[in-house]
C-alpha cells in the first residue's frame, strides 16, 4: 500500500500543526518521521489514521482517496505513544479484540480467532503472557502486545507514534532491531515517528525530518546526515558547530576576520556556517580557515574533545582523534574537512 | 494513640456492642418469630426491594448524568453538575416533605400524574421515588471521576481496531467503569435500605404495604417492644456490614486490576 | 498503480461531487470515534437535565414556593412563633456541641491513621465509616438500647437523677454518633499525603509536641479541617431519624428544626413547615457553594505539594 499526502494544512485554533506537507510513502516502506517535540508528528499519523482531520489537503492510500473514509474502515493499524491497552483485559483479548469487533458477516470463528492471536502472540514473542492484564507486563512488554493488537486487523498500513519512548535506552536498543526485523517479516507500509534520531536513521529505510509543521527534508539515512537540506536538519542530526557570518564581495568573514574558504555561488548577507565537530581538522597555525585557542580538553573515549576560541570571537567544541595531544593553550588552525553555508 | 481508640470505642463501638449485646439476650425461636412475622417481613421486604429497585434506576440514570456531564457542553452544566450533591447536603425531612408535596395529588408533578391515573404519594412508588432521590449522588460521584479520568486513547484505538462507536462504549468504556459502577449501586442500596427521614412523609406508611423497617424499628420503640426493634435493626446492621465489605474488596480488586495510571 | 490520474485539478464536477458526499460521509464518521450521534447526545443531555430537574430542582423549589406560599408576612410569622425560635437554638447547640466534640476527636483519629501504623488500622477505618452506612434510626436505637428506661445504665441513670433520652445529652450524643466520620475523612487522606517529614524536620529543630501541631500539621490541613467542618455541621443541623428516636419530641425543648417541620407538617401548618424547612434548605444550598469553594482550595494544594 502506498500513502500520498498532498499539502496538508491542519489549525488548531489560529496555530498550524501542520503547514502544507507533501508525502509520498512507498509500498512495503519503513519511515522514519524525525522532528523536535511539537513539530507536528503526531498530528500527521493522527490524520493518516483517520484519528484527526485536516483542514485541508489530501491523504491517498493506492491512489484512493482516504479522507473519504472513517478511521474504522481504513484498516490503519495505530500504536500509540503510551500502549493505550484496555486495562480490563487479558493480554489475549487484548490482541483478539480487532477480531471480535469486526461485523458479523466477516468475523472469524472462535477457533480461528484463538489461533491467529496465537499467531501473532509468537510473532512478538510473548505467547507466554497471554493471561497476562496489561497492568502486570513491562513497559517493553506493553509496547509489543499494543503492536500485536494493532496487527491483528491485517492493516493496511502500520503507524507507530514513538513507539519506543518511554523505554530506557537498553529497551529501546534491543527492540529496535526487533522492530525492524519484524518489519523485513510482515513488509507492512509503515511509518514511525521518534524523535531520537539515532534510531531514526537505525531502523529506517528513509527519513522524513520535520520541524514546526513542514517537512525539511526526505532522504535516506545518508541523506540526511551527510547532505542536509536546510539549517534545521543541519543542527538537528548530529553533533555540530554552528558559526554566523557574512557574505559579502565574495568573502565570507566571521565577525571581522576573512575566512579562507570558497564563496561561490553564495547569496551575500547574514548566512550560517555548519560544521560537524569532527570534520574540523587539527593543523598547525594559519594551516586552516580558521585559527583559535585550545581553552579546555577532556577525553571522550577514541576522541578528544576541544574547546576552542576562534579568533573570530566565537568559542566552539570540536573532536579530534587522540593521535596528536592538544592541550590548553595550544593555537591551532582548523580546516572544516565538509561544511555548508545556509543563507539567513 | 490510646484517646483515639477509647474514643472510637465509646462513640461507636460499645453503642453498637450494645445492640448485639440485646439480640444475644433473645432466644433463637424468638429472633425468628419477630423476623418471620408478617409485619416485619413486609416492611424488610418493601425496604430491601424498593432500595434495590431504586439503586438499579440511579445506576442507569446516573450513568446517564456523568456521561452528560462529563462527555458533553450544554448550558447550566456546571449548575447542574453542583446540584447533584443537594440530596446529600438537604436534610432529610426536608426533603421529604418537599417530595411528598411534589408528588401528592395537588402537588406539581402528582397533579398531571393522578391525571395519567398514576399515584406516587403515600403509595409504594413514593418510597421508591425518594429512594431513588437520596441516592443520585452515590452513583454520580463514584462514577465521575473515573470517566474522567479514562485515557481518551483507549477509545481511539477500540474506532482504528474497527469497532463501532456502540462497540466501544459496551467492550470498552463501560467494563473500564463497572468497579466504580458497582460501588455506586452498592452506596445508593445501603443508604437507601436504611433512609428514613425522606422516605416516611410521603410513604403513606400503611403496614404490610408501604411501612419501611427503619419506621418499624421507630413503631416498635414506641410501644417499647425493644426485643423486636432490636431483631428487625440487627438484620440491617448485618447487611450493611456485609455491602460495606463488598465494597471495600471490590475497590481493592480494582486497584489491583487496573491500577490507576 | 499506473491507473493513478485522478489529479484534483483533471476532476470532471460530478467527480468532484461523488468526492465531496465521500468527505461528508467521513465527517459523520469522525464524529463517531469519541461521541455519539448528534442525536443521541441530545437525548442523553435531555435525559439527564430532566431527571435531575424532577428529582432535585423541583423539590428544592416546591421548598420555598410552599413557604412563601401565603406571603411573606406569614413566613416571617412563622419564623418568630416561640416554638420555632426554640427549635431554631436547640439545633445551633446540638450542632456546637457535635461538631466540636467531632473536629478533637476528628482530628486525632486522622492523625493516629495517617501518621502511625498499627495493628487494626484498616479496622479502625472501616468502624470510621460506620455511621454512614448504618441506618439513622438504628444509630438512635442504640442510644436508646443503652440508656433508655430498661437499657444497660437505664437505672443507675434514674437512680443518679441524670436525663439523657429524651433530652438535649441524648440528641447531641446521637449528632455526634451520626456525624463522626466527616471531618476524620476529610483529613485522613491529606494527612497521609503529606507524610510526616515536615513533622519531624519540626521537632528536630526543636519543636515541642504541641508547637508541632500548631506550627507544621495544622497549617498544612486548615482546608481540609474546615471542608470537614462544613459537612459535619451540615448533617448535625438536618440530622433527622437519629434524633427523632432520641429525642422525645418535647415541645419547645426537645425539637430541633427537622423535628418540628415534622411535627408542623404533620397538623398540617404547611407554611410553617415549610418556613423552617426553607432555612434548613438553605444552609444545605450555602453549605454546597462553600464546599465548592473548599473543594477549589483543596485541588490547589494538592497541586502544589505535587511539585
Ligand atoms: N488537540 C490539540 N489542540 C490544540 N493544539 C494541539 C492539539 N494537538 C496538538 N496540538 C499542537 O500542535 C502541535 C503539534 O503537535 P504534535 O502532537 O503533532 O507534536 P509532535 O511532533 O507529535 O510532538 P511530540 O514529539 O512532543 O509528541 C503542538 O504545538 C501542539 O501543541
Ligand atoms: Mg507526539
Amino acid at each position: 500500500m502506498t500513502i500520498e499526502v498532498k499539502n496538508l494544512v491542519k489549525k488548531f485554533g489560529s496555530f498550524a500543526a501542520l503547514d502544507g506537507v507533501d508525502l509520498k510513502v512507498d509500498n512495503g516502506e519503513l519511515l522514519a518521521l524525525l522532528g523536535p517535540s511539537g513539530s507536528g508528528k503526531t498530528t500527521l499519523l493522527r490524520i493518516i489514521a483517520g484519528l484527526d482531520w485536516p483542514d485541508s489537503g489530501e491523504v491517498s492510500f493506492n491512489g484512493e482517496d482516504a479522507l473519504a473514509q472513517g478511521a474504522r474502515e481504513r484498516h490503519v493499524g495505530f500504536v500509540f505513544q503510551h500502549y493505550a491497552l484496555f486495562r480490563h483485559m487479558t493480554v489475549f483479548e487484548n490482541v483478539a479484540f480487532g477480531l471480535r469487533v469486526q461485523p458479523r458477516a466477516v468475523r472469524k470463528d472462535e477457533a480461528s480467532i484463538r489461533a491467529r492471536v496465537k499467531e501473532l502472540l509468537d510473532l512478538v514473542q510473548l505467547d507466554w503472557l497471554a493471561d497476562r492484564y496489561p497492568s502486570q507486563l513491562s513497559g517493553g512488554q506493553r509496547q509489543r502486545i499494543a503492536l500485536a493488537r494493532a496487527l491483528a486487523i491485517e492493516p493496511r498500513i502500520l503507524l507507530l507514534d514513538e513507539p519506543f519512548g518511554a523505554l530506557d535506552a537498553k529497551v529501546r536498543k534491543e527492540l529496535r532491531k526487533w522492530l525492524r526485523s519484524l518489519h523485513h517479516e510482515i513488509n507492512v507500509t509503515s511509518i514511525f515517528v521518534t524523535h531520537d534520531q539515532e534510531e531514526a536513521l537505525e531502523v529506517a529505510n528513509r527519513v522524513v525530518v520535520m520541524d514546526k509543521g513542514r517537512i525539511e527534508q526526505i532522504g535516506s539515512p545518508d541523506d540526511v546526515y551527510e547532505t542536509p537540506a536546510t539549517a534545521f536538519v543541519h543542527g538537528f542530526i548530529g553533533e555540530c558547530i554552528e558559526l554566523p557570518v557574512q557574505v559579502a564581495d565574495g568573502v565570507i568573514r566571521l565577525g571581522e576576520q576573512p575566512l579562507k574558504l570558497a564563496a561561490d555561488g553564495l547569496v551575500p548577507g547574514a548566512s550560517r556556517l555548519f560544521v560537524r565537530r569532527h570534520d574540523m581538522l587539527v593543523g598547525p597555525p594559519g594551516s586552516g580557515a580558521f585559527e583559535g585557542a585550545v581553552q579546555h580538553v577532556r577525553n571522550f573515549g577514541p576522541v578528544q574533545r576541544a574547546e576552542v576560541a576562534l579568533s573570530g570571537g566565537e568559542t566552539i567544541e570540536i573532536d579530534a582523534p587522540r593521535d596528536k595531544e592538544l592541550r590548553a593553550g595550544d593555537t591551532i588552525g582548523l580546516e572544516p574537512r565538509r561544511y555548508r553555508i545556509f543563507a539567513g | 494513640m490510646g484517646l483515639t481508640l477509647s474514643w472510637l470505642s465509646v462513640i461507636i463501638l460499645i453503642p453498637l456492642a450494645g445492640l448485639f449485646l440485646r439480640s444475644l439476650e433473645l432466644s433463637p425461636e424468638q429472633f425468628w418469630n419477630i423476623l418471620s412475622s408478617r409485619r416485619t417481613l413486609n416492611a424488610l421486604r418493601v425496604s430491601f426491594g424498593l432500595a434495590f429497585a431504586a439503586a438499579c434506576v440511579n445506576l442507569v440514570m446516573g450513568s446517564i448524568i456523568v456521561w452528560a456531564l462529563v462527555r458533553y457542553r450544554f448550558p447550566g452544566r456546571r449548575i447542574f453538575d453542583a446540584i447533584v450533591d443537594v440530596p446529600f447536603a438537604l436534610p432529610t425531612a426536608v426533603a421529604g416533605v418537599a417530595l411528598t408535596a411534589l408528588f401528592a395529588e395537588k402537588g406539581w408533578l402528582g397533579a398531571p400524574l393522578a391525571a395519567l391515573g398514576i399515584k406516587v404519594a403515600f403509595t409504594p412508588v413514593g418510597i421508591f421515588v425518594a429512594m431513588i432521590f437520596i441516592g443520585i449522588p452515590f452513583v454520580v460521584r463514584t462514577v465521575q471521576p473515573v470517566l474522567q479520568d479514562l485515557d481518551p486513547e483507549i477509545e481511539e484505538a477500540a474506532g482504528s481496531l474497527g469497532a463501532s462507536r456502540w462497540q466501544t462504549i459496551v467492550r470498552v468504556i463501560l467494563p473500564s467503569l463497572a468497579p466504580a459502577l458497582l460501588t455506586g449501586l452498592a452506596l445508593a442500596f445501603a443508604r437507601a435500605v436504611g433512609e428514613y427521614g425522606s422516605v416516611i412523609f410521603i410513604a403513606g406508611n400503611l403496614p404490610n404495604v408501604s411501612e419501611i423497617a427503619p419506621l418499624l424499628i421507630v413503631i416498635r420503640l414506641s410501644e417499647f417492644r425493644y426485643a423486636d426493634a432490636t431483631a428487625i435493626a440487627v438484620v440491617m446492621l448485618v447487611v450493611s456490614f456485609v455491602i460495606i465489605f463488598a465494597v471495600n474488596r471490590l475497590q481493592r480488586w480494582a486497584q489491583s486490576r487496573i491500577p490507576a495510571r | 498503480m499506473t491507473m493513478q490520474i485522478a489529479d484534483s485539478v483533471s476532476l470532471s464536477a460530478s467527480e468532484a461531487k461523488a468526492r465531496a458526499k465521500a468527505r461528508a460521509h467521513a465527517a459523520a464518521a469522525r464524529d463517531n470515534l469519541r461521541t455519539e450521534p448528534r442525536a443521541v447526545r441530545i437525548v442523553i443531555i435531555a435525559l439527564a437535565v430532566m431527571f435531575l430537574t424532577v428529582f432535585v430542582v423541583l423539590p428544592l423549589v416546591v421548598v420555598f414556593a410552599q413557604a412563601f406560599s401565603r406571603g411573606l408576612l406569614a413566613y416571617f410569622a412563622a419564623l418568630a412563633e416561640p416554638e420555632a425560635m426554640a427549635a431554631i437554638e436547640l439545633t445551633l447547640i446540638v450542632a456546637a456541641i457535635s461538631v466540636g466534640l467531632n473536629l478533637v476527636f476528628g482530628l486525632v483519629a486522622a492523625w493516629a491513621i495517617a501518621k502511625f501504623d498499627f495493628k487494626g488500622k484498616t479496622f479502625l477505618i472501616t468502624l470510621i465509616d460506620l455511621p454512614f452506612s448504618v441506618s439513622p434510626v438504628i444509630s438512635g436505637l442504640v442510644f436508646v438500647l443503652l440508656f433508655g428506661a430498661q437499657g444497660y445504665f437505664g437505672t443507675w441513670l434514674r437512680d443518679h437523677d441524670i436525663q439523657i433520652l429524651f433530652a438535649v445529652p441524648g440528641i447531641a450524643l446521637a449528632t455526634t454518633f451520626v456525624t463522626f466520620p466527616f471531618v476524620a475523612r476529610a483529613l485522613i487522606p491529606l494527612m497521609q499525603e503529606q507524610g510526616t517529614q515536615e513533622e519531624e524536620a519540626a521537632i528536630s529543630l526543636g519543636a515541642s509536641g504541641l508547637q508541632t501541631f500548631f506550627r507544621v500539621t495544622l497549617p498544612n490541613i486548615k482546608w481540609g479541617v474546615l471542608y470537614g467542618v462544613l459537612l459535619c455541621n451540615a448533617r448535625a443541623m438536618g440530622e433527622f431519624g437519629a434524633v427523632s428516636v432520641v429525642s422525645g419530641h418535647i415541645r419547645g425543648e426537645t425539637n430541633t428544626m427537622p423535628l418540628l417541620v415534622e411535627i408542623l407538617y404533620n397538623e398540617y401548618q404547611f407554611v410553617a413547615a415549610f418556613a423552617i424547612a426553607s432555612l434548613l434548605a438553605m444552609l444545605a444550598l450555602i453549605t454546597l457553594i462553600v464546599k465548592t469553594v473548599l473543594e477549589r482550595h483543596l485541588d490547589e494544594g494538592e497541586d502544589a505539594s505535587d511539585h
